[in-house]
């Protein structure tokens, strides 16, 4: 019994190490001060200096920013109405809606960033951030529905029924009593749908036109001109932020269970 | 429901779109000629295209299989692991999961390069002396899409394996099975829902893979995603890159559907987020 | 219940935490924006630039920025075809970008450039004697030359001692996985068709078919095709052969000073690219007091001090730096230009050479 447990220990050691290795090379490589070999060549804090004095990458930065608020904010808007809509009120074309509306998670990205860019074209509408946030808020919808379908699944329509029974209309009750329960999915949804936003990078690449350069395009072209320990430092400095905010999360999970 | 509009304004239509364009015809610099006719997609029966489209299903089945063997020891590990341990490790997944996507693949460029970090470490060690040429090929993308990719098998699997009745799996121990039977023939069959989830969360982006063969695959990798960046970008045939896109879909939805079937419908419901 | 785990991590004050860095990012801005950012809030004009990713220099963009009152914004792209394909793919907020000489002649008939006021371009009298009047915009009605240079190859003379002067080094199998290629269409097909003595503006589907089995038997040895990264490369020693611009070839000289460059016998590329004002542009006179301000002779000269590539203002060769200046990979010896050409526009070729790059890429 122990053995097989040790085995499987071992096994999952492995795989996390896999995982984090390259991850933990990179953020020690930022402090390199070689610009090009591997090798190791004393402790620097250059390549965060230049990172800081870099204007394009705050524009980039600051795009990001503001395409993920508003995208996620229409997409949560128009994923949990969806939800709701096809949970509590079927009706008969229902099964073929549900999983058009899940289409986008199916479909590979480049195809959805290459429809979007012949549609934006055909209408002529010219590229900028606009279409870049209307294209994020069109696959944010099904991430944002899955999760509030999920948690809507769990709760008892009852409660529902029982606040129109006594005299409160549909939206009332919609209003004070699911909401207010779905609260913590629908958090669940806004945050995943922002992070996904943030981090997308194939729809955003076909749709982007001048100066709605997103993060994720800016560490692309990055990565173009070549390895560079300034890419190192700016994953760096990514990471730091994701492993910041889940672990603040944690505890404040902690925190809320008291 | 407004939700409905706006995909069907921004996400159907589109699509639409797509399929029209495929039919049409490419003017001389690039745009459109709209004159349709079925020669696209006689063009792509070339053994060309058909190649890439069988390297990609092939890169993607592999980087599956890949992720399915590493994944699976460590979603049971998780998963049989005492409660509070578990939300640690679920978070240690979670955590290379919400870092982008671009920074990971970056990291095995970093670290395969002629002069990267493994030549390093190699050389050092006095095992091997000569430039590393891993980086700009096959195995690279290989590499960088099972690192991609592999938490998403991982959550799947851990969700399914939670579910299982230990019980079970006791029993087929206490019965004297063999390591190997009891997971072909108790833990597998069971779980056969998340493996679903799983695989198809691995070889559906793997399939479209656009960012993985690009950075990794230098020269000689290419990927369907990178023709079809190539038709619209490059060479700016946007009909036959249309048609292109549409294959690739069909492809993928028929490997949905064949791994639905084999797993059932609720199995997909029910393994899924 | 993994469900329930995965949104219990993502509680609430995940939100607070983003608006907190949010705040944080923003407070962290550089303190150099402070100049040309209170002139731009007050006008808030800002320049649309689409240039190659080689062709930026901030410091020169900051100084038209204090000069003018306006914001520039930079976008790059690293071949004229994807030049093209952003413009035709609706891309319509640039004012000003550079094509290469062929690529000109091409946006001009595809309706995409504004037409240039020369009394607007001062700067423009300067030009180099062999850069006036070139076959395809004579009276620079669309375009201004701004940096021009020669195609050829780096090499690493600690490797190869013995200079190479021809293209077949590059099919040379003893490199093998040390070659890296251009990764564009016209040059790649131009030094196969040069090398087997064909022009590069051949039209001959048969000659193109050749080419284009030259360059698939090549592949095997090419490490990576490669427009943007090939100097570092070439200074990290990845490769020791490698097709390229003169400039970023000069600049690997400078981190690995056994980097050599030669344009091989058979002949190559004279280029030049253009800047242009785009059709779609709202800004016109902008457009071209930029285009001024980068033609003087003193920007001018800076930047080929800075970008390594020779600039169109004949003036500014005498105010450059003189290792600049006798570098052969930035000022081609004169000895060299009997077997220059300049790449034309193939018409309906095209085609031809799109399908064959296409397989080319894909084997």
């Amino acid at each position: 019994m122990t053995q097989r447990r040790g085995w499987l220990l071992s096994a999952s050691l492995a795989d996390l190490l896999f995982l984090y290795a390259p991850i933990a090379v990179l953020v020690v490589f930022s402090f390199n001060a070689s610009r090009l070999s591997a090798r190791w060549q004393g402790v620097t804090l250059q390549w965060y200096r230049m990172l800081a004095s870099d204007e394009a990458l705050f524009a980039a930065v600051q795009n990001s920013l503001v395409v993920a608020v508003v995208s996620t904010v229409i997409a949560t808007i128009l994923g949990v109405s969806a939800a709701v809509g096809l949970e509590r009120y079927p009706f008969r074309g229902q099964r073929v809606v549900d999983g058009a509306l899940l289409l986008p998670l199916v479909i590979p990205e480049v195809m959805m960033g290459v429809a979007l860019l012949l549609f934006f074209v055909m209408i002529r509408v010219p590229l900028s951030l606009l279409t870049v946030t209307i294209g994020h808020a069109a696959f944010n919808v099904p991430v944002v529905m899955v999760i509030i379908r999920a948690r809507l699944r769990k709760l008892d329509p009852a409660l529902e029924e029982a606040a129109r029974d006594l005299g409160a209309t549909p939206w009332q009750a919609f209003r004070r009593v699911t909401l207010p329960l779905l609260t913590p999915a629908i958090i669940g949804g806004v945050l995943m749908a922002f992070t996904v936003s943030l981090d997308d990078f194939v729809v955003t690449f076909f749709t982007a036109g001048p100066g709605s350069t997103t993060l994720p395009l800016k560490v692309y072209s990055m990565i173009k001109s070549g390895v560079s320990p300034e890419i190192n430092a700016l994953s760096a400095l990514l990471v730091l932020v994701s492993m910041a905010l889940i672990a603040l999360s944690l505890v404040t999970q902690r925190v809320n269970a008291k | 429901m407004p939700a409905l509009l706006w995909m069907g304004i921004f996400f159907f239509l589109p699509l639409l779109l797509v399929l029209v364009i495929s039919f049409a015809a490419r003017g001389t610099y690039g745009g459109i000629e709209w004159t349709f006719s079925l020669a696209n997609y006689l063009n792509m029966a070339d053994p060309l295209y058909l190649r890439i489209y069988a390297r990609s299903v092939a890169l993607a089945a592999a980087t599956t299989l890949v992720c399915l063997v590493l994944g699976f020891p460590l979603a049971y590990y998780i998963a049989s692991a005492p409660p509070r341990w578990q939300a640690v490790w679920l978070m240690l997944i979670i955590i290379p999961f919400w870092t982008n996507f671009l920074v990971r693949t970056y990291a095995w460029m970093f670290i395969l390069r002629s002069e990267g970090l493994l030549h390093t470490l190699l050389s050092s060690l006095g095992l091997f002396t000569g430039p590393i040429e891993i980086l700009y090929s096959d195995a690279a993308v290989l590499m960088g899409l099972v690192y991609g990719y592999l938490p998403f098998m991982v959550l799947p699997l851990y969700a399914a394996i939670e579910r299982l009745d230990r019980s079970v799996v006791e029993a087929a121990w206490d019965l004297y099975a063999t390591g190997w039977a009891v997971f072909w023939r108790v833990v597998l069959p069971l779980t056969k829902p998340g493996v679903i989830a799983g695989c198809l969360l691995v070889f559906i982006p793997s399939v479209g893979a656009f960012i993985t063969p690009d950075l990794l695959g230098g020269a000689r990798s290419m990927m369907v995603g990178n023709l079809i960046q190539h038709e619209y970008l490059v060479v700016r045939d946007w009909p036959f890159g249309s048609a292109v896109s549409f294959v690739l879909m069909t492809v993928v939805l028929l490997g949905v559907a064949g791994y639905v079937k084999v797993g059932g419908v609720r199995g997909w419901r029910g393994g899924r987020l | 219940m993994a469900l329930r785990l995965r949104q219990i991590a993502k509680s609430p004050n995940r939100t607070w935490i983003t608006a907190l860095l949010y705040a944080a990012i923003l407070a962290c801005q550089p303190t150099q924006e402070d100049g040309p950012k209170n002139t731009t809030k007050a006008g808030a004009t800002t320049l649309h630039y689409f240039t190659w990713s080689d062709y930026v220099g901030p410091e020169l963009l900051a100084e038209f920025e204090k000069q003018a009152g306006v914001k520039i914004v930079v976008d790059t792209f690293s071949s004229n075809e994807e030049l093209l394909a952003k413009l035709q793919g609706g891309a319509s907020g640039y004012d000003v970008t550079v094509p290469s000489d062929f690529m000109v002649t091409i946006m001009a008939r595809e309706g995409l450039l504004a037409e240039l006021d020369l009394s607007q371009i001062p700067n423009a009298r300067f030009l180099s004697a062999g850069l006036q009047r070139l076959p395809f915009d004579p009276d620079h009605r669309y375009s201004i030359p701004y940096l021009w240079g020669t195609v050829g190859i780096g090499y690493d003379s600690a490797v190869i001692p013995t200079p190479p002067d021809s293209w077949s080094i590059l099919w040379d199998i003893r490199y093998k996985g040390k070659i890296s290629m251009l990764n564009d269409q016209r040059e790649v097909f131009g030094a196969a068709l040069r090398s087997m003595g064909q022009s590069m503006n051949s039209r001959d589907p048969a000659v193109i078919e050749g080419a284009k089995a030259k360059l698939i038997s090549q592949k095997p040895i090419v490490k990576t095709y490669t427009s943007d990264h090939y100097d570092q490369l070439l200074a990290s020693g990845e490769v020791v052969l490698a097709h390229g611009w003169g400039g970023p070839v000069a600049r690997a000289m400078a981190e690995r000073p056994s980097i050599r460059y030669v344009v091989p016998k058979e002949g190559a590329t004279i280029w030049s690219d253009c800047l242009v004002v785009l059709k779609t542009s709202q800004k016109r006179e902008l457009a071209m007091r930029f285009i001024n301000f980068l033609l003087d002779r003193d920007v001018a000269a800076r930047t080929t001090n800075r970008l390594m590539f020779a600039s169109s203002n004949r003036e500014a060769k005498a105010l450059v730096d003189p290792e600049v200046r006798d570098n052969p990979a930035v000022y081609p010896p004169d000895s060299s230009f009997d077997r220059l050409e300049w790449m034309t526009d193939v018409g309906e070729a095209i085609r031809l050479y799109d399908r064959a790059w296409t397989e080319v890429r894909l084997r």
